[in-house]
C-alpha cells in the first residue's frame, strides 16, 4: 500500500496531533443499497423516457475504443441528436462505456468511476474484448469477461465496432432503459459480495476502500 | 408606498415565461452553434429531458451544508435579477418589483450567482472546482467592470436609477434607444456581455476538457437540475437588462422575445467565430479593450 | 559505418559490426566499456540522441541482450549497441546521467525483465503493472497462457478458426 494511504499521526499546524486514516476518513464506506423506482408507476416510466432520452456518457476511454466515440460528435454521426452526450465528470455521468480492452490497472479505476456515478446507472461494453477478451485472451494483465466485475447492460460486438454499430447500440440501449430493464446499479448492489470477491481476486493491490462514492 | 400584492402572481408568471422561453432559446442557440459545425445539433425539447432526468435520480450524495445551497444562491441570482426588473415596458402584469433604485440591485445580483457558486463549489472538495471556481471569479470581476462602467454612465445621461425610466427614455423611435444617444457605452456593455454568457472565446470557466467542467465538477442529479434551471433563466434575464437599458426595452412579449434572441444571438456570433481565449488572455482583453470604452463613455457624458 | 567502426575498434573492444541498411548498424560491447563508449559517441561522434533501451531475453544462451540505440541526427545514421548479461541476477550500470530519458527505460526494464539498475532515480517503483506477484512478464519462461487461466475467468464457449484451416475446409471438403 502506498505511503500515503497508510494510518499516521499528523501534527497540525496549530501544534494538536491527530490520527489520520485516509482510507477510512476521506471516502463513504456505506455498501451500495437497493434503489427503487418510484412508487406510482406512470411517474418512474416517465423518468425511464427522460433517462432513455438523455443519455450522458462518462468520456473515459480505456482501450482502442476510445477513438472510435470521438467520430460520434462530428457532423458526420453526430449522436448528439440521439440526446446522448458526453460529461467530464463521474458525478453527472450516467453511462459507462467500457469502450476496448480493459487492463486490471485500468479496472480499478473503472470501478471507482463506476461508483461515483449516480444511480441509476448503465454499463456498455465495446468490442470483443470486453465480451471474452479478444485478441487479448490470452494476454496477462487483461480481464476477459467484464461482467465479472461491473454490471453490463449491453455489448457492442465487432473489433473495433464502427460508429454506426455505436449508434444502433445506443438505440438498443434506449429500448431496455425505457421497458425499465436498466436496473444495473441495484444488480451491483444485490451482488455486492461476489462482485467485490471478483474484483479482488484480479486486482492484487486493493489499496482503496470497498466502496468509494 | 402601498405594496401591491397581486405583483407577486405576475412576476412568477413572467418567471414560468422566462423559464420555458430560456430553455428553447438556450436549445436553439446550441442548434445554431452545431448547425454551423455542419452537426444536425440537439432535438430543441433536449433541455427539458434532461432536467426531468436529473430530478429523477435516485441517489445524490452531499459535501456539507454550502454545497446545498450553492445551487440555491445561483437559482436565486438568476431570479432575483429577473424579479427586480421591468419585463415588459408599461404593462402592468409583467413589470414585476421593479423600483427606484432597481439598477443597483440588478448589478449586484449578476455577481451574486458566481459567488454563490463559489462557496457550494468550494464545499465540494474538488481540485477542478477550485480551479473553475478562481478563473470564473477572475474573469468575471474583469467583465463586470465595463458593464459598470457603462451603467454608470447610463445611469448618468438619463439621470436616474431606475430601470423603468431609462426604458421611458428611449421610447418614442429606434433613434432614442441609449445604442445611438451613447453608442460608445452600448459598446463597452456588448464586449462585457460576451464575457458573461460562457460561451466562447470566454468559456474557459467551464472548460469541459481541461478540467471536467469546472465549478459543477461535483454536482449531479437535483443538485445540477437547479443549475440547469438558472442556466435557462440568467441569460435570458440578464439580456432583459441589456434590453431594458440600451435597446429601447420592449412594450409585448413578441418584441421581448425577438430582440433577446437577437442580442443573445451576438454572443452566439462571436462564439463559433473565435476559440477559447486562456483566463488572463480574457482578462488583459476585458482591461485593453472594454475597460478604456467605459471609462470614455463616462467621459462623454 | 565502417569508418566508425574501424576508428572505434582501435579505441574499445568491439564485437563484429553487423549492418542492416547503409544506415543503420550494430555492434557489440562488452558491459564495462559501455559507459566510456557511450560517452565517447555522445561527444565527439555526435551521436546526440538515444533513440531506445530495450532488452532480448535469450532464454536458452542464459543471457539478456540490452541494445541502447543512438542517432547521429547531423549525419542521418544510428547505430545500436548490444551488451549482453548473464540471465541470473542480471545487474547493469545506469546511464541516466548522460541521458536522462535513460531512467524511464530502466524503470520498465526492471519491471518487466526484472534486470537492476542500481542508482537509477526511481528505478524500484511500478511502472506499469500495479501489484504484480508473479516473475517479470517479459521474461520468457514466464506462461502468459497459463498465467491468464490461472487469474482470469474466460467465457466459455470461445473458439478459434485459424484462417489456414478455415479456408482449406471450405475450399478442399474432405480432400488434402
Amino acid at each position: 500500500m502506498k505511503e500515503e494511504l497508510q494510518k499516521r499521526v499528523i501534527k497540525g499546524p496549530d501544534g494538536v496531533e491527530f490520527e489520520v486514516e485516509p482510507l477510512r476518513d476521506y471516502y463513504c464506506e456505506a455498501p451500495p443499497t437497493v434503489m427503487p423506482g418510484a412508487y406510482i408507476q406512470i411517474v418512474e416510466d416517465l423518468f425511464n423516457w427522460a433517462r432513455a432520452e438523455s443519455i450522458w456518457i462518462l468520456g473515459f476511454g480505456t482501450g482502442c475504443g476510445a477513438i472510435e466515440m470521438r467520430p460520434l460528435m462530428t457532423p458526420r454521426f453526430d449522436a448528439y441528436r440521439y440526446g446522448v452526450q458526453w460529461r467530464p465528470t463521474p458525478r453527472q455521468a450516467n453511462l459507462l462505456m467500457i469502450s476496448g480492452y480493459l487492463s486490471t490497472k485500468t479496472l480499478k479505476r473503472a470501478i471507482r468511476s463506476y461508483e461515483q456515478m449516480q444511480s441509476p446507472k448503465y454499463v456498455v461494453g465495446l468490442g470483443s474484448c470486453t465480451i471474452n477478451g479478444g485478441m487479448y485472451w490470452d494476454s496477462y494483465n487483461t480481464i476477459k469477461r467484464l461482467d465479472d466485475y461491473l454490471p453490463v447492460d449491453l455489448y457492442i460486438a465487432g473489433c473495433m465496432p464502427r460508429p454506426e454499430a455505436l449508434l444502433a447500440g445506443f438505440q438498443d440501449m434506449k429500448k431496455l432503459i425505457r421497458a425499465g430493464k436498466g436496473e444495473g446499479a441495484n444488480r451491483y448492489a444485490e451482488n455486492f459480495d461476489w462482485y467485490k470477491a471478483n474484483q479482488k481476486r484480479v486486482i492484487h493491490d486493493w489499496d482503496m476502500p470497498d466502496y468509494s462514492w | 408606498m402601498e405594496f401591491d400584492w397581486m405583483k407577486i402572481p405576475y412576476a412568477l408568471l413572467t418567471l414560468f415565461i422566462v423559464v420555458n422561453y430560456g430553455f428553447l432559446l438556450n436549445a436553439l442557440i446550441q442548434k445554431i452553434a452545431a448547425r454551423v459545425g455542419r452537426r444536425y445539433g440537439i432535438p430543441i425539447w433536449q433541455n427539458y429531458v434532461d432536467l426531468i432526468k436529473n430530478y429523477g435520480l435516485r441517489s445524490s450524495i452531499t459535501h456539507g451544508a454550502m454545497f446545498y445551497l450553492g445551487p440555491v444562491f445561483r437559482l436565486s441570482g438568476g431570479v432575483g435579477l429577473l424579479l427586480f426588473v421591468p419585463a415588459i415596458y408599461g404593462s402592468y402584469m409583467f413589470s414585476n418589483l421593479s423600483f427606484a433604485g432597481d439598477l443597483i440591485l440588478a448589478l449586484y445580483f449578476i455577481f451574486f450567482g458566481t459567488l454563490g457558486m463559489a462557496l457550494g463549489a468550494g464545499e465540494s472538495g474538488h481540485p477542478y472546482a477550485a480551479i473553475g471556481v478562481s478563473r470564473g471569479l477572475s474573469q468575471v470581476t474583469t467583465s463586470e467592470l465595463p458593464l459598470a462602467l457603462a451603467v454608470f454612465s447610463v445611469a448618468l445621461q438619463y439621470q436616474t436609477l431606475s430601470v423603468t425610466e431609462i426604458v421611458a427614455a428611449q421610447q418614442g423611435g429606434i433613434l432614442n434607444w441609449t445604442l445611438f444617444t451613447n453608442p460608445v457605452a452600448v459598446a463597452a456593455a456588448m464586449l462585457s456581455f460576451l464575457g458573461s454568457m460562457m460561451r466562447p472565446p470566454f468559456d474557459v470557466v467551464l472548460a469541459p476538457q481541461e478540467i471536467p467542467i469546472g465549478p459543477p465538477t461535483e454536482y449531479h442529479s437535483s443538485y445540477l437540475a437547479l443549475m440547469q434551471t438558472n442556466r435557462a433563466i440568467f441569460p435570458v434575464a440578464k439580456i432583459v437588462i441589456y434590453m431594458n437599458l440600451f435597446f429601447g426595452g420592449a412594450s409585448d412579449w413578441p418584441t421581448f422575445f425577438l430582440k433577446v434572441f437577437l442580442i443573445y444571438l451576438w454572443s452566439a456570433f462571436v462564439g463559433v467565430v473565435f476559440p477559447r481565449f486562456r483566463v488572463e488572455q480574457s482578462i488583459r482583453w476585458f482591461l485593453i479593450w472594454a475597460v478604456p470604452l467605459g471609462i470614455l463613455s463616462i467621459l462623454m457624458v | 559505418m565502417r569508418e566508425l567502426y574501424s576508428q572505434l575498434k582501435q579505441l574499445f573492444p568491439l564485437g563484429e559490426l553487423t549492418e542492416q541498411r547503409q544506415d543503420l548498424a550494430f555492434v557489440t560491447v562488452p558491459q564495462e566499456h559501455l559507459r566510456s563508449l557511450l560517452l565517447h559517441l555522445r561527444d565527439r561522434e555526435g551521436f546526440t540522441h538515444l533513440v531506445l533501451l530495450t532488452a532480448v531475453d535469450w532464454l536458452e544462451d542464459n543471457i539478456f541482450q540490452l541494445t541502447y540505440l543512438l542517432t547521429n541526427r547531423e549525419q542521418q545514421r544510428t547505430l545500436g549497441l548490444r551488451v549482453m548479461l548473464p540471465r541470473d541476477a542480471a545487474t547493469m550500470q545506469s546511464i541516466h546521467d548522460i541521458w536522462p530519458t535513460a531512467a524511464t527505460y530502466q524503470r520498465e526494464l526492471r519491471e518487466m525483465f526484472g534486470i537492476a539498475f542500481p542508482d537509477s532515480p526511481r528505478v524500484d517503483e511500478e511502472f506499469i503493472l500495479e501489484g504484480w506477484i508473479d516473475i517479470p512478464p517479459y521474461r520468457r519462461d514466464f506462461d502468459t497462457l497459463k498465467y491468464a487461466e490461472e487469474n482470469y475467468s474466460q467465457r466459455p464457449g470461445r473458439v478459434t478458426h485459424d484462417p489456414a484451416e478455415h479456408m482449406k475446409q471450405k475450399l478442399y471438403p474432405g480432400g488434402t
